[in-house]
């Protein structure tokens, strides 16, 4: 009995979890410091369990629908609603899952790195109930089947990413920052909410099955699919719109950067469910593949380029960042690029699909991993600038193999992640336009150069007067960087497993609107 | 600093009646137009009075910023937690569950103009009570921390 209303319930406790933690969180922790950190990683451990059941679930059973405040969740069309489903309804397809398991997975590193990092800091309470609500809003993000219930989950994303970015109060910078992302984040959001509200004037409904089956593509949904794809670009950090990104990224503590890397990854999701499921073939699918790629290819190029001369290693990361969520772009745009074409989409098209999509997860492991080690790096030295770093292989042996793994793998070096979803997206690329391709790998290259010199001036040269007495982090920290360093190699050693298990029922999940609209819908 | 004897009087004889007008909007949430929000921002109104005719000492030896979080936190789980027990009764997430147990709030509602029973509307009206409870913490912190920052004339 109560296994099957657990079951039954996956969709929602995937959210009530991490949002009861989080109100739960600041009570605990006015009693005790230690009880409350204890209570968020149980929760964030609960929130992973629900990610991988609801998984399951839909691996083995198909898209999961859930109505709230119905009797039960697969009555998603009230019987005198003249067939409109009125309330809120999650549809969780492969894709959503697969976003939905990646977030909950660096959640929990970035929880268990926070119980050292944030040692030092006042207002831990408060920290852990907003990183909590991060979670919940980037699930959120991925599970709903809602488009207004999308824009809501959007703002808390914002919200709490915005206030965590300025949680390390340092000379007003960080407050900066934290005021720029808010600001950028509300003006997305609004561009969501005009867009929204012109699918609602026109379709009268907000059910994103109900939208696909009715789209007409008419002038006003041209302007509002423009207006989503700039708000949810930038949120991604997509050039042109990246400007935030490093501002963000470097201000904001390390464990924090790391979560939100897979918050901006939600936008990306949006941006993917939009074009694939909202407007689906009624697109002019080359024009707009074609943006997309375009997209990314920009962001590949500029943000590596920018990358190179930065000296904080953590603003030379965020570039990075910006970087490589251009091959997910270029993945997932060659895809809608070709998305008409069944043999096209056959010979290319879906692998490179798969290549974007896969390497979402793996860039949110690297790279977690990275910001990860230079927070560790910041933690001993209290410093981000690479001109002042040096000799720390001595003293900090394991950040130092983390970091090697991370930048390994973000450069695209086998046995590690980046390589077997690079692989993918370069050699069906290549089949649909060789330049494309080849930038790709000119980019990787650029990506290796950087973190060598990174590598170097941080890690080796001798031991450095200021830095004698630096020892390793924390284990917390360790545990933190060492569970996303064994996906990282995990995913890089058995690709094809993960391909044959996730990525493709998600690829396949955005290339099938029919479905989508038919899980919500009832084959209507 | 206090300000004159005059607005403190004042704002002692209102603050009781705003307190009221605040938690008769929160209830009657599900009646008339208003709700958890409104009514939480009206009763933080009050607080914000007694913050500006009192000096910021006075005032967080009497209400410390941390009673006002948890208010606010008390609030967000009565919510969470009335939307979870739904699922104990075998009905999804946010279901109206106390449509369905008990006499409580459970009245059906009079059809044409009426003049209003509170004791209707299953759980919108706990619903309203925790955003409320909310609303009233967290915009009184607000103003408390903007408080904070101001400095006193010498």
């Amino acid at each position: 009995m109560m296994q099957e209303l657990l079951l039954q319930n996956l969709p929602a406790l995937l959210l009530a979890v991490p949002m009861l933690g989080a109100f739960v969180t600041p009570l605990i922790g006015r009693a005790s410091g230690g009880a409350r950190n204890l209570w968020a990683v149980a929760v964030m451990l609960a929130t992973l369990a629900v990610a991988v059941l609801l998984t399951a679930q839909v691996l083995s059973s198909g898209t999961v629908v859930y109505t709230f405040g119905a009797a039960a969740p697969d009555l998603t069309v009230p019987a005198d609603s003249g067939g409109i489903p009125i309330r809120i309804i999650f549809a969780v397809d492969a894709m959503g899952a697969f976003m939905a398991l990646a977030a909950s997975l660096v959640g929990l590193g970035v929880m268990l790195y926070s119980l050292a990092s944030a040692t030092r800091s006042t207002g831990q309470n408060g920290y852990y109930a907003l990183l909590l609500l991060l979670v919940v809003g980037i699930l959120g993000m991925v599970c709903t089947g809602d488009m207004f219930n999308f824009f809501v989950f959007l703002e808390i994303n914002s919200l709490a990413g915005a206030a965590l970015v300025a949680s390390r109060v340092d000379k007003g910078v960080a407050v900066e920052a934290g005021l720029k992302y808010a600001v950028l984040s509300t003006l997305g959001g609004l561009l969501v909410l005009f867009a929204i509200a012109l699918l609602y004037g026109q379709y009268g409904a907000l059910n994103i099955a109900v939208i696909a089956s009715r789209m007409l593509f008419t002038p006003l949904d041209q302007i509002a699919l423009v207006m989503l794809l700039v708000a949810l670009a930038m949120k991604a950090g997509a050039v042109p719109m990246h400007f935030w990104t490093p501002d963000a990224y470097s201000m904001a503590p390390s464990s924090i950067t790391a979560l939100l890397v897979v918050a901006s990854q939600a936008s990306l999701y949006g941006v993917f469910r939009v074009v694939f499921t909202l407007y689906g073939l009624t697109l002019d699918y080359a024009t707009i593949g074609w943006i997309i790629i375009i997209l990314g290819v920009l962001s590949m190029f500029v943000g590596v380029t920018m990358a190179i001369p930065q000296k904080d290693v953590k603003r030379l990361m965020a570039y990075h960042a910006v970087s490589q969520t251009g091959y997910m772009l270029l993945g997932v745009g060659v895809g809608l690029a070709v998305l008409g074409n069944q043999q096209l989409l056959d010979t290319y098209g879906v692998i490179a699909m798969e290549g974007g999509i896969f390497h979402i997860i793996n860039h949110a492991m690297y790279k977690g991993l990275l910001f990860l080690t230079a927070g560790a790096i910041f933690y001993r030295t209290g410093t981000r600038n690479l001109n002042q770093l040096g000799g720390l292989g001595h003293s900090m042996k394991w950040t130092m193999v983390f970091f090697i793994i991370g930048a390994l793998a973000i450069a695209g070096i086998p046995p590690f992640n980046g390589f077997a979803s690079k692989l993918m997206i370069y050699e069906s690329v290549f089949l649909f336009n060789p330049l494309l391709a080849i930038i790709a790998m000119v980019v990787s290259i650029l990506t290796l150069a950087s973190f060598v010199k990174v590598f170097h001036s941080i890690f080796m040269g001798p031991r450095l007067p200021e830095y004698a007495d630096v020892r390793e982090v924390p284990a917390p920290m360790i545990i933190g960087m060492a569970l996303l360093s064994l996906l990282v190699i995990l995913f890089g050693v058995f690709p094809q497993e993960v391909v044959d298990l996730l990525i493709t029922p998600a690829a396949g999940a955005l290339i099938d609107q029919g479905g989508y609209i038919a899980s919500v819908l009832g084959g209507a | 600093m206090n300000m004159s004897k005059i607005v403190r009087s004042a704002a002692n004889l209102l603050f009781p009646f705003i307190l009221v007008f605040g938690f008769y909007i929160v209830l009657h949430g599900h009646l008339t137009p208003g709700g958890g929000f409104q009514g939480g921002a009206v009763i933080a109104t009050g607080f914000v009075l007694m913050f500006v005719a009192y000096s910021y000492d006075f005032i967080t030896g009497r209400i410390g910023a941390e009673s006002l979080h948890t208010t606010e936190t008390i609030g967000l789980v009565l919510f969470i937690v009335t939307a979870l027990v739904a699922i104990v009764f075998g009905v999804t997430f946010f279901t109206n569950w106390m449509l369905d147990v008990g006499p409580v709030l459970n009245n059906p509602v009079a059809f044409g103009p009426n003049p209003g029973d509170l004791n209707t509307a299953g759980f919108i009206p706990v619903m309203n009570l925790a955003v409320g409870i909310e609303v009233l913490g967290a915009l009184s912190v607000i103003v408390l921390y903007m408080l904070s920052g101001t400095k006193e004339e010498i």
